[in-house]
C-alpha cells in the first residue's frame, strides 16, 4: 500500500510571530521556516508504517512556493521515499489545497492519505476533511491511534470528552493529533541521502485546478495586550484579592 | 437582505451540549432566520430543548440510526443537502464542529472560516491565527459560508425563552464509509471545561499525576474544571481531554488558575482571554508570570493545599 503524506511549510513553531505594520498579514521575510508540526507527525507514522511493512511506499506532497522543496527534502531525509511539490506563488487556501491533492491522489493512487490536523499558520484544521470529503473517502481526524485490520483502519481520535474510536473502509483519509508519535529527527547520512531521493515538480494548472482563494483577508492585527499585573506575597493575600478586588469567588 | 443561518447542533442524543449556544448567539450577531438541526437517533428531546433557545425560529430533526454517532461520512450529505436552503452553515469548533464542518464546506465547493472569535457583517469575520498572537479579518465570497465558532467569542444564547417547531427532515442513507467503535469519555462530576465558570490547571511543575489531587481539592471548593498543560498531558499525567492550549481546549473562564505552569505560546493560546488569571509558580521569569493578574512566587506544594485551607475560611 502507498501512503501520501502532505507536508506544509510554515513559520517555525518557536518563532514569535509579528504582524506587518500595514496589517496585511504577519512578517515572514528572514523568519525560520519548518515543516507544520503535525506533518512531521504524519510522516514519521508513515515511515513507522514502510518499517513495519505495512506501507510500500512513503510519498510527501507539498504546495507552495519553491522553497517548499526544503520541507520536503526534510520528510525525504526523515525517510519518504520520494517528494511532489506542486510549485506556485498563489496564496493557497485549505480548498484549493485539498483540490490539488486529490488530484495527486488521482495520478498515485494511495491506499492512505496522512495530513497534519491543523497548520501552526492559518490553525484551520480543514485540509484532511475537504480531502475526504472530495474523494469520498472516510477519514480519521485528530487520531492518536492507527491499526489495520484488514481492509480497515481503526483510528482512535482524539475528542472534546476522551478518545473514540472508528473503523474506516480503506482507502481513507487520517489527520493526526500530537500524540500520534514522536517523529525521529533526521540523521546527517539520511539528509546526505534525501538529496539524491526523486523530487517532481507539477504546477496547479497541470493538475487542472483552480486555486483562487475563496476568502479575502482584509487586515491582519495584533490582538489586544492584557493589562500588567501584581504580585501578591501570599496565599491569604491572593484569595483576599480574588474576593474582594477581582470578585471572582 | 435577510441571511438563513443553519446551525448544526452538538449533542449526545440525549442532552443539547452548551456550546450549541455560543454559535446560536454567533448566529444572531450575523443576523436573520436560525435554523438548527439536530441530527441522531433518538435524540427528539434534544430537538425540543433546541427549541426553546432563545432566537431560534425552527428546528430541524434528522431522527434515524445513521446519525446515532455523527459520524462525519453520513452527517456531512445531509447538512450539504439542506444547506442549499442557507446563507450560512454555523457550529461550534468543537472536536465535533471541526470534524464535519469542512467536509460540508468541501461537498457544497465553498471555503469555510474556522474558529471565529467576532463578526463584523453576514460575510466578514474575525478569527485568530498563528496561535492566536494575530487576528485576521476575513470576507467570504462564496454564495453559502460556512463557519466555525469558537465558543468564548460569544456569550451563549438563553437555553429559555424560545418556542421554535420542530420540523421532521428525511435522513440520508449509510455511506458505508465508517462505523463507529467505541469511546473512552473521561468520567467526572465536574463542569466542562470549555463552559466551566472557573478553571484550575496544573502544569509539568505537578510532576506526576497523583498530584493532581491537589488541584481537584482547590477545584471542589471553587466548582471548579480541572485544566492541564500539554507537557502534563505529554508526560501521562492526566489524559488528553484536560489540555488547554492552542491544540487542545481554548477556554475563557471568569477565573483561570494556572499551577506549576510555565506558559508555553500554545498554553497561553488557549487561555489567554480567561477574565482573571492567576498563576502559582516557583519560577518568577516564567512567561505565565507576565500574564497573570495576580502572581504568586512560590512552592506549589505549599501553597495550593494552603490555598484549600483559605478557601474554606469564610
Amino acid at each position: 500500500m502507498k501512503v501520501l503524506v502532505g507536508v506544509k511549510r510554515v513559520v517555525d513553531a518557536n518563532v514569535k510571530v509579528r504582524v506587518k505594520g500595514d496589517g496585511t498579514g504577519v512578517e515572514t521575510a528572514n523568519v525560520k521556516m519548518s515543516m507544520n508540526p503535525f506533518d512531521e507527525i504524519g510522516v514519521e507514522e508513515a515511515i513507522r508504517l514502510k518499517e513495519r511493512g505495512v506501507a510500500s511506499e512513503v510519498v510527501a506532497v507539498s504546495a507552495g512556493a519553491a522553497a517548499c522543496q526544503e520541507t520536503l527534502r526534510t520528510a525525504l531525509a526523515m525517510g519518504a521515499d520520494r517528494g511532489v511539490l506542486i510549485e506556485t506563488e498563489a496564496e493557497l487556501q485549505p480548498l484549493a489545497v485539498a483540490k490539488l491533492l486529490k488530484a495527486v491522489v488521482e495520478r498515485e493512487g494511495p491506499g492512505l492519505v496522512i495530513l497534519g490536523k491543523q497548520a501552526i499558520d492559518d490553525d484551520c484544521n480543514q485540509t484532511g476533511q475537504m480531502l475526504a470529503a472530495l474523494l469520498g473517502w472516510p477519514q480519521g481526524t485528530f487520531a492518536s491511534k492507527l491499526a489495520f485490520e484488514g481492509e480497515r483502519l481503526s483510528v482512535t481520535r482524539e475528542v472534546d470528552g476522551g478518545l473514540e474510536t472508528v473503523s474506516l473502509r480503506l482507502p481513507a483519509v487520517v489527520t493526526t493529533d500530537l500524540r500520534l508519535n514522536e517523529p525521529r529527527y533526521a540523521s546527517l547520512p539520511n539528509i546526505m541521502k534525501a538529496k539524491k531521493k526523486p523530487l517532481e515538480t507539477l504546477t496547479p494548472a497541470q493538475l487542472g485546478v483552480d486555486v483562487a482563494p475563496r476568502l479575502t483577508t482584509l487586515r491582519v492585527v495584533e490582538p489586544p495586550p492584557r493589562q500588567a499585573g501584581v504580585r501578591v506575597s501570599s496565599v491569604a493575600e491572593l484569595v483576599d484579592k480574588l474576593r474582594n478586588e477581582a470578585k471572582v469567588i | 437582505m435577510g441571511s438563513a443561518i443553519l446551525v448544526v447542533a452538538e449533542h449526545d442524543n440525549a442532552t443539547l451540549k452548551p456550546a450549541t449556544l455560543n454559535a446560536v448567539a454567533a448566529a444572531g450577531a450575523i443576523g436573520g432566520a436560525v435554523a438548527v438541526l439536530v441530527a441522531g437517533a433518538n435524540c427528539r428531546g434534544v430537538a425540543e430543548a433546541a427549541a426553546k433557545v432563545a432566537g431560534v425560529g425552527k428546528v430541524l430533526l434528522a431522527d434515524a440510526p445513521v446519525y446515532e454517532h455523527r459520524l462525519a461520512e453520513n452527517l456531512a450529505p445531509l447538512v450539504a443537502r439542506l444547506a442549499a436552503g442557507y446563507s450560512h452553515v454555523v457550529a461550534a469548533a468543537t472536536s465535533a464542529g471541526k470534524n464535519l464542518l469542512p467536509r460540508v464546506a468541501a461537498l457544497l465547493d465553498v471555503a469555510q472560516v474556522s474558529e471565529v472569535v467576532a463578526v463584523e457583517g453576514p460575510d466578514t469575520f474575525v478569527r485568530p491565527i498563528y496561535a492566536g498572537n494575530a487576528l485576521a479579518t476575513v470576507r467570504s465570497g462564496d454564495p453559502i459560508k460556512v463557519v466555525t465558532v469558537r465558543a468564548t467569542g460569544f456569550e451563549p444564547a438563553p437555553a429559555e425563552g424560545g418556542a421554535a417547531p420542530i420540523e421532521a427532515v428525511e435522513a440520508t442513507a449509510d455511506s458505508g464509509l465508517s462505523r463507529f467503535v467505541g469511546q473512552e469519555l473521561s468520567r467526572s462530576e465536574r463542569p466542562e471545561l470549555t463552559s466551566a465558570r472557573v478553571v484550575v490547571s496544573g502544569g509539568r511543575g505537578m510532576q506526576s499525576g497523583e498530584n493532581f489531587k491537589l488541584l481537584e481539592a482547590v477545584a471542589d471548593r471553587l466548582g471548579a474544571a480541572v485544566g492541564a498543560s500539554r507537557a502534563a498531558v505529554d508526560s501521562g499525567f492526566v489524559p488528553n481531554d484536560y489540555q488547554v492550549g492552542q491544540t487542545g481546549k481554548i477556554v475563557a473562564p471568569e477565573l483561570y488558575i494556572a499551577v506549576g505552569i510555565s506558559g508555553a505560546i500554545q498554553h497561553l493560546a488557549g487561555m489567554k482571554d480567561s477574565k482573571v488569571i492567576v498563576a502559582i509558580n516557583k519560577d518568577e521569569d516564567a512567561p505565565i508570570m507576565q500574564v497573570a493578574d495576580y502572581a504568586l512566587v512560590a512552592d506549589l506544594f505549599q501553597a495550593v493545599p494552603e490555598l484549600a485551607r483559605e478557601l474554606d475560611k469564610a
